[in-house]
């Protein structure tokens, strides 16, 4: 990853949190409180402005600025995560040589210190988990990003808002895996053009 | 106890302005700043306008009280980035503040409130 494919990969993710807004917002609507949408969408749009504005010309000044504009523009329980993720990635970065994995696994880490969730608690980390070992072996594809986004389906909520309603929260595909999948997929997007 | 002040952080501003309103009867010297929506008219809550409390208020120790998990998160993102000591209280928001700006009026340790707030902790 260097900050030219960065850049890339936040248009793309944003393209994507842009186009599917209303479906993120759908998703949180059975089992949240109907904003994830939105709150990805204006985070997002900050972001790419911030970009736009400040012509970040390294990874890590990238990251940076994706770490402010989401912790503060996105709002909700994805703010803080979403930003943790990008700060415990910036930390990671700043080592040398070190590889993209373990650049995605501090972001894992960094979103789990801040929510306290487990596998399987029915979170964004429920993606995080499985593509950091695909990509630990070289082999994630989107096919492993849909699939354990999906597998956030069956599960029970146990942390966030949706383990407020319990039970009802089965059956549904959990909002935060969800938009944690378009961010893999415009990774891999990214890396391949 | 001048030193020691309240910061309460809710998902929306009428909450946060009553709750602030309910202690101010048992707590006017009290330093208390509240934070209660990401506007007048918008629910959710923001690392920055928590930040902001920290800083306005007066006290160096806080005992910070808030509503529901994702205030809890960017409370602890805020108190990571801020010099004050803040200590976060898993209990609910209304009796836990009340109880703590009650008894920071009567002059109370901090480790007697803590062990009274102790007893009305919760899952949170």
């Amino acid at each position: 990853m260097n900050v030219e494919t960065g850049i890339r990969w936040m248009e793309l993710f944003n393209e994507k949190v842009q186009a599917e807004k209303d479906y993120l917002t759908q998703l949180d609507t059975p089992i949240g409180d109907s904003d994830h949408g939105n709150n990805m969408s204006r985070g997002m749009t900050h972001v790419i402005e911030a970009i736009e504005a400040q012509k970040p010309d390294s990874l890590e000044e990238l990251l940076k600025l994706i770490t402010t504009n989401l912790l503060s523009k996105v709002g909700g329980a994805s703010g803080p995560l979403y930003g943790s993720a990008f700060m415990g990635m910036l930390k990671a970065q700043k080592e040398d040589n070190i590889p993209w994995s373990a650049v995605i696994k501090s972001g894992l880490e960094s979103i789990q210190k801040r929510g306290k969730a487990e596998a399987f608690d029915k979170t964004m980390i429920d993606v995080w988990i499985p593509v950091v070992e695909a990509l630990e072996n070289n082999q994630l594809t989107d096919a492993v990003i849909d699939q354990a986004v999906e597998s956030t389906k069956p599960l029970k909520a146990k942390k966030g808002r949706a383990s407020y309603v319990g039970e009802r929260s089965i059956g549904h595909i959990d909002p935060g895996a969800y938009s944690s999948g378009l961010l893999f997929h415009a990774m891999l997007e990214a890396e391949a053009e | 106890m001048a030193d020691t002040g309240i910061i309460i952080i809710s998902h929306v501003y009428e909450i946060a302005e009553g709750i602030n309103r309910l202690i101010q009867e048992v707590a006017g010297d009290v330093s208390i700043k509240v934070v209660g929506g990401l506007s007048k008219s918008e629910i959710g809550t923001s690392f920055d306008s928590i930040l902001e409390a920290i800083n306005e208020n007066q006290a160096d120790n806080l005992l910070a009280f808030y509503d529901l998990g994702s205030a809890k998160m960017n409370l602890e993102m805020a108190k990571e980035m801020s010099d004050k000591s803040i200590t976060i209280y898993d209990v609910p928001l209304v009796e836990g503040s009340y109880t703590a700006a009650a008894l920071l009026q009567a002059g109370v340790s901090k480790d007697d409130i803590e062990q009274q707030l102790k007893e009305i902790q919760i899952a949170k």
